[in-house]
């Protein structure tokens, strides 16, 4: 009933009303001053705040990867260039139906029906615009047959991508090394930012040791993406500067003949112009195929190369160390020389075997019936055992070790190649430091007598034996082997070369000793007598040379050493060091051939083709 | 006074009124829609990317929208007032289906298929204040406590449903556009007071049946960058653009957050943030300006409207008009929580073209259909 009572009083409900739209209009000027004030705060007082956001929204850097540096041997010839491969590649935003396209490629014989589950994956991690390599390095067969069927794969296309490619395969993969993936191991100690967009570096040996000067510098774009990370627009860019270009000293014809020669052996061979330190020859075998790094290898492939007992991938040149043999001959014998403990015309007589004062230990020559009456020079041309035990018992092991050392032996060489060996030239206090037990601790005289013929701890690497006779050569003048004579600049073209490194020479008290030991070089090469005579013969040019024959076993007292019956893995190693011309030493080398047998029949042909090769070719 | 423009023109002079009064429209409401949406036009076309179809799918969408404008118009505030309890049990009938069978969109269930897909909460946002004017149509002003309650009850029904779909932003706009409604219906300022206390001393209760994506919007608005990639990326990217804009803008086409999709619902809930980047701070705020002058009319329609019905729909009409251009730029700038609210006029889409069109017919249709009293 109440509500009957009250009467609607319309003239005051409007006024009412008018009110409160009033109080509204308020309510809504308010509001949207509050929404400016925020917009003033937002685009007047934060402004500089906010356009810096939004660029660093909208622009991405992009690295420019720089192009690898090329490398020729010393001729000219190139030896690692960079080369377009063919790569199947896949957009999936242009692909109707990916899984579909996979499948005809598989039938196509482009892919392999294998990879199809890890593809699939592989795509659906990638954003869709991307272009996602299906296959690398295509053959033109490939190739071919894809750009036959291009209209039936939309969204699929064949990209050229620079692949590093040694033309030579092969030859010299141990002196240029190879480029590989960029693993955890090389992200350590590389600069992340000079490595944006690239994705290989370089492993061992000379793509190693010129990493810096041969990757060059990388350079950037910047590029306008959209929130999805698509490029819209290059807006800026920073080009990259390709990497320098390695002239090196290796001369890949003498190479290529000395690696034909170490043919099917376990080996190696080093050659170096004496005068410089420049290395010529720089050869391992058994090698292995470059390119197929720079490629990918697969894990299985990856698995025969280090299961290989002949040890492919071993750089046996820088890091195989072996006993010298009598190719330290010629360095003793200027050591008793200098050390007058030795005169050249004094004669001893060799009976076969030497035995210490007071001792009953027979040390034996090779030679069974000995050699007779022998004088230094007979000693070094026949390379007599039992001469050089008396040397090495007189002159001591202190003195040995001191003159070997000079000779650059038991030291790294600091040749410009990563993962050199440093051999080792034994002392007293080596073998104190060496052994655990007091016993041991003590350098024995029958230790100095075997180290006279090159044998005991000593060892040595192929690369510090050629090393060791270009300093003969030279006469005592010793300069740092080096693998590269100049860096080219690509865009300019200019080149820097490399002065040769001296390092300390091997000083003699009376010069004409050297003529002493090189005479009795070139007659082991020319002589009647020559261990190595055979190999000298039918030569256009005058030659020195030393054989070496090391054993890895050691036989019992009464034991015969006969090759035919004793296991390969037990056979001497065969050596060989030599120079020529001996008026004007254009070349040295090294020989080592694993298990060969003797330094003379083996080593000794193995340089002469080298020493052909290079100077059968000069106009004398 | 810019409220008294137009009134001459409205009761026809000159024959443009004429035409005008007889197609029972308002010149001056109109140019503001019309101002806005051509504004809007130029805006959307820049945050599709240029894209004809988009554009050419909002044409027919205002298209219809001014078709149902023009026939809202010619309906009579009394025609509508009576219908209005019918609609309005229509649209809570169609709220329960939704609930019951709803097909999902977008993760929520606010689409119902019947033909063509529709938003049932959409009919709501007319339908709960034109219920409520009428309820108070013929009863005395200020109403009393137990019609305040009864009111509270016909708010909370459509609004607990909308809210349970879920759909948080259009429960809060329905709640808050029933609460226009009673506030300008003149209650006391200890009920005004008294209710704002309740909803303070509730929140904690809400929050206790906010869903989690729910909560993470308010948290995110606190600190977007606890998220930058996740909750906090709209809020964060929002605010690039609007900042970056600076006085005058990137240039039309040019703003780099809108044209390189940095920004999410750009051509929808964030488009608010184009205008803000390519026109930068004079642009935004010219923007805001229109919306006020469209808004100003509405209360002036409703000011002079002629009984009880009309004031109150009207006034709440252009009130809740206000509240979504408020949510929407305050939640584009960062003021308050993402809530799925589009820039009205102006974002692309459906539904909520339709039912702003169709509330700014009954404005003109109160505007319109004034009988000549004696004064």
């Amino acid at each position: 009933m109440s509500q009957f009572t009250q009467i609607k009083d319309h003239w005051s409900e409007q006024r009412q009303f008018v009110r409160r739209v009033f109080v509204c209009a308020f309510l809504v000027v308010g509001l949207t001053g509050l929404v400016i004030t925020r917009l003033v705060q937002l685009q007047l007082v934060n402004f500089e705040y906010y356009s810096a956001q939004s660029q660093g929204n909208r622009i991405r850097v992009q690295p420019l990867p720089p192009t690898r540096g090329l490398i020729f041997d010393r001729n000219g010839q190139i030896l690692a260039e960079n080369l377009p491969t063919y790569q199947l590649e896949l957009t999936p935003e242009q692909v109707p139906n990916v899984d579909d396209t996979l499948h005809r490629l598989a039938e196509a014989g482009l892919i392999d029906a294998e990879n199809l589950p890890r593809l699939s994956d592989l795509i659906l991690s990638h954003r869709r615009f991307d272009s996602i390599p299906l296959r690398q390095r295509l053959s033109d067969t490939d190739v071919a047959r894809f750009a036959v069927q291009r209209p039936f794969f939309p969204g699929v296309e064949i990209r050229a991508r620079l692949t590093r490619n040694y033309p030579y395969g092969t030859v010299a993969a141990h002196a240029l090394g190879y480029v590989g993936g960029i693993n955890a191991a090389d992200k350590q100690i590389l600069d992340p930012a000079g490595y944006a967009g690239t994705s290989h570096i370089g492993k061992v040996a000379v793509e190693r040791a010129y990493e810096a000067q041969l990757h060059g510098e990388v350079g950037h774009e910047d590029v306008l993406v959209n929130a999805h990370g698509r490029h819209m627009q290059v807006l800026a860019a920073e080009s990259s500067v390709p990497g320098r270009d390695l002239l090196l000293t290796l001369d890949i014809d003498v190479q290529i003949a000395a690696e034909r020669a170490l043919a099917g052996r376990r080996g190696a061979v080093v050659s170096i112009v004496p005068s410089s330190g420049e290395i010529l020859v720089f050869a391992s075998a058994p090698s292995f195929d470059p390119n197929a790094f720079s490629v990918g290898l697969t894990p299985s492939e990856f698995r025969v190369l280090q299961e290989d007992s002949n040890q492919p991938l071993f750089n046996r040149a820088l890091s195989g160390q072996y006993p010298p043999g009598s190719t330290i001959k010629p360095i003793l014998a200027l050591a008793a020389l200098d050390h007058d403990i030795v005169d050249p015309e004094n004669r001893i007589i060799c009976r076969g075997f030497y035995r210490l004062p007071g001792g009953s230990h027979r040390y034996r020559d090779w030679k069974p019936e000995g050699h007779g009456s022998v004088n230094l020079h007979i000693a070094i041309v026949e390379s007599c055992d039992t001469y050089f035990y008396e040397v090495a018992t007189n002159l001591g092991i202190d003195a040995i070790s001191i003159s070997l050392r000079n000779f650059g032996l038991g030291s790294r060489t600091g040749i410009d190649m990563a993962g050199e060996n440093r051999g080792l030239v034994p002392s007293r206090e080596w073998k104190r430091s060496q052994f655990a037990n007091r016993g041991d601790q003590i350098w024995f005289p029958g230790e100095t007598v075997i180290t006279g013929i090159g044998q005991g701890y000593l060892l040595a690497t192929p690369l510090q034996l050629a090393h060791a006779v270009a300093t003969i050569a030279t006469r005592g003048k010793r300069y740092q082997p080096s693998m590269v004579r100049g860096l080219r600049d690509p865009v300019t073209g200019t080149t820097e070369f490399r002065q040769p490194g001296l390092l300390a020479s091997v000083d003699v008290i009376t010069e004409s000793n050297w003529q002493l030991i090189i005479d009795s070089m070139v007659a082991v090469m020319q002589g009647p007598k020559g261990t190595a005579r055979a190999s000298g013969y039918g030569r256009s040019y005058s030659i020195t040379g030393k054989t070496g024959t090391a054993q890895v076993f050691t036989l019992a007292q009464d034991e015969e050493y006969n090759e035919e019956e004793i296991d390969e893995s037990k056979r001497d190693h065969a050596l060989f060091v030599a120079f020529a011309p001996v008026e004007d030493p254009a070349i040295a080398v090294a020989v080592v051939v694993e298990n060969g047998g003797s330094g003379s029949s083996v080593a000794a042909p193995i340089a002469r083709q080298v020493l052909d090769a290079f100077l059968g070719s000069r106009t004398l | 006074m810019i409220l008294a423009y137009g009134t001459e023109a409205s009761v026809g002079h000159g024959w443009g009124g004429r035409i005008l009064q007889r197609l029972h429209l308002d010149g001056v409401l109109l140019a503001g829609i019309f101002a806005t949406l051509l504004v809007g036009a130029v805006v959307l076309y820049s945050a599709v990317g240029q894209t004809k179809s988009v554009m050419y799918g909002q044409g027919v969408r205002v298209l219809i929208a001014m078709v149902v404008m023009v026939a809202m118009a010619q309906i009579s505030p009394t025609v509508i007032r009576r219908i209005a309890p019918w609609v309005y049990g229509i649209g809570i009938v169609m709220l329960a289906m939704v609930l019951m069978a709803g097909e999902v969109g977008k993760g929520a269930q606010r689409w119902l298929d019947i033909g063509v897909r529709f938003q049932p909460s959409e009919i709501m946002k007319l339908a709960v204040p034109a219920v409520l004017a009428w309820f108070l149509h013929e009863r005395p002003l200020p109403p009393s406590l137990w019609l305040i309650l009864a009111m509270l009850v016909m708010i909370m029904a459509p609004v607990a449903m909308i809210s349970l779909q879920p759909d948080l932003g259009t429960a809060i706009l329905i709640g808050l556009t029933g609460a226009t409604v009673i506030f300008l219906a003149g209650i006391g300022a200890r009920y005004i007071f008294s209710a704002l206390a309740i909803v303070m001393a509730s929140m904690p209760v809400l929050w206790y049946f906010m869903r989690d994506y729910q909560k993470q919007r308010v948290l995110t608005l606190i600190n977007p960058d606890s998220d930058p990639l996740g909750a906090g990326y709209h809020i964060i990217q929002s605010k690039i653009a609007i900042g970056s804009g600076g006085i005058f803008g990137k240039g039309w086409l040019n703003g780099s957050q809108g044209q390189l999709e940095f920004l999410p619902e750009r051509s929808t809930d964030f488009i608010f943030a184009v205008a803000g980047e390519e026109f930068g701070l004079l642009g935004a705020v010219a923007i805001l300006l229109l919306y006020l002058a469209v808004v100003a009319r509405g209360f002036y329609i409703a000011a002079t409207a002629q009984d009880t019905f009309s004031r109150l729909l009207a006034g709440s009409i252009s009130l809740t008009f206000f509240f979504y251009v408020f949510v929407n730029s305050a939640m584009v700038t960062g003021l308050v929580p993402v809530v799925g609210v589009p820039l009205p006029l102006v974002s692309s889409g459906g539904t909520s073209m339709v039912t702003l069109l169709a509330g700014f017919g009954i404005l003109m249709s109160i505007q319109t259909h004034r009988k000549l009293l004696p004064r």
